[in-house]
């Protein structure tokens, strides 16, 4: 879980151009969205790509994605549990 | 058509011209055939939160309107009016490359908001909160003169607006290599400041963003009226000539009454004589500028003749570096701005001091 948590935060960064940003600087529960990393609601379009091409998990409701992206922690579980590839 | 005023003007170029308080100073000889704006802190204009998404070409235009913005001490425009000859290219051409490789999936909403040519001035409304008339013109080598007359029109029915007018356009890896391909950049390397005198075809390439914001009054902020600006899709050399006759006499001036005029030459030999045929004939006895073997060549590169202009208007002398013959104007009252671009989408613009 760990090693994903990582490989997750390194996605995050680079997909998003978060270049001003370390993965060490990203907190496992930190909230993504909002007082946390503040991305908006076109991060969360890129992390549902990024769901789909990288785990081949395909959310049939946008709306699934505020309760998946809460944390890198939140995240990481969900992909574990649903991953296709 | 009335003319309208330069109440705030500002550029980013392959040169240091985001100083308000600099007029080419200090020169940079470039030596590539396709070169880059000059490295400029963007983070002093736009927040990195927004930044991060932005390309070149969205960076440069943000941060030229804000400083044109901050020029003419306007927080708020009535319209935001855009010009590119090419738009937002370097995100077109990573959507098309994730298209290709994806193989049509997957595809990013980043990209494609950020790829359109409209981009910039979204991203300029979006920043200021400005829900006003919002359009960009696509015309090629005219996009920023078409904006220009868009704004001019707008301000002759309501003097009392301020028009934020732009012109943008940006080097991208693959298209803009393209042109080396196709001869509108050249093959054979030289020193740019030398581009006038190439005896070869094509030019050389670059990118750049110039902001003014317009206005149908004088401010104590003016810094140039716009008198008239024409654009003419098509023409032979004599007919432009007749073209700029017939310009003047509509503005009721002479020959005589034309301090400088500014040609938009690019070394291309193949199209050179449509700048030498004025050249030789009506401004043989006028001082002469030329500027794209400082900034390179790209559709919304003339709009860099508006800002020398209003700089030599502003600082009172030219710099040598610019001047392309030994005929030196008494004063600057009247500009004459001539380009075109491989005979096609030229442009006439008269600027007077204000």
């Amino acid at each position: 879980m760990a090693e994903l948590q990582q490989e997750l935060k390194e996605k995050i960064i680079e997909q998003l151009s978060l270049e001003d940003l370390e993965v060490s600087e990203i907190g496992d529960n930190d909230p993504l969205f909002g007082d946390g990393l503040g991305l908006d609601s076109i991060d969360a379009l890129e992390l549902i790509v990024l769901l789909e091409k990288d785990y081949g998990i395909k959310l049939k409701d946008p709306k699934e994605g505020k309760a998946i992206f809460q944390s890198v922690s939140v995240m990481a579980d969900y992909i574990e549990k649903n991953r296709t590839k | 058509m009335n003319g309208c005023y330069i109440n705030g003007i500002a550029n980013i170029s392959a040169q240091k011209t985001a100083d308000p308080n600099s007029f080419l100073g200090d020169v940079i000889a470039h030596e590539e055939l396709i070169f880059r704006s000059h490295e400029f802190n963007y983070k002093d204009y736009i927040k990195p939160s927004a930044m991060r998404r932005m390309s070149k070409s969205v960076k440069m235009g943000v941060a030229t309107s804000k400083m044109a913005l901050s020029a003419a001490e306007l927080e708020m425009p009535d319209a935001i009016i855009t010009g590119t000859g090419m738009g937002c290219r370097q995100d077109s051409e990573i959507f098309l490359e994730k298209i290709l490789y994806n193989d049509e999936q997957f595809l990013t909403p980043t990209l494609f908001i950020q790829s359109t040519h409209n981009t910039v001035g979204g991203q300029i409304a979006l920043g200021l909160g400005c829900k006003a008339y919002n359009v960009t013109y696509v015309q090629a080598s005219v996009s920023f003169e078409t904006s220009v007359i868009d704004a001019q029109l707008m301000l002759s029915e309501s003097p009392d607006k301020n028009i934020l007018v732009g012109g943008i356009d940006e080097i991208a890896k693959n298209s803009t290599l393209l042109h080396t391909l196709d001869g509108h950049i050249k093959s054979e390397k030289l020193p740019i400041l030398d581009l006038l005198d190439s005896k070869t075809s094509g030019t050389v390439c670059s990118e750049g963003a110039t902001f003014v914001v317009l206005g149908g009054e004088k401010t104590k902020n003016s810094v140039a009226k716009i008198v008239d600006v024409e654009t003419k899709n098509s023409a032979t050399p004599e007919e432009i000539k007749v073209e700029i006759q017939r310009f003047m006499r509509r503005n009721e001036i002479t020959i005589d009454d034309i301090d400088a005029v500014v040609l938009g030459n690019n070394g291309n030999v193949e199209y050179n004589h449509y700048y030498k045929n004025v050249q030789d004939s009506l401004f043989s006895n006028t001082e002469q500028l030329c500027y794209k073997h400082l900034i390179g060549e790209y559709h919304t590169a003339s709009a860099f003749g508006f800002y020398i202009a209003s700089k030599v208007f502003q600082f009172g002398n030219v710099p040598s570096v610019l001047k392309v013959n030994d005929i030196r104007a008494k004063t600057y009252k009247n500009i004459l701005l001539y380009n075109q671009y491989r005979a096609k989408n030229h442009s006439i613009a008269l600027l007077q001091q204000c």
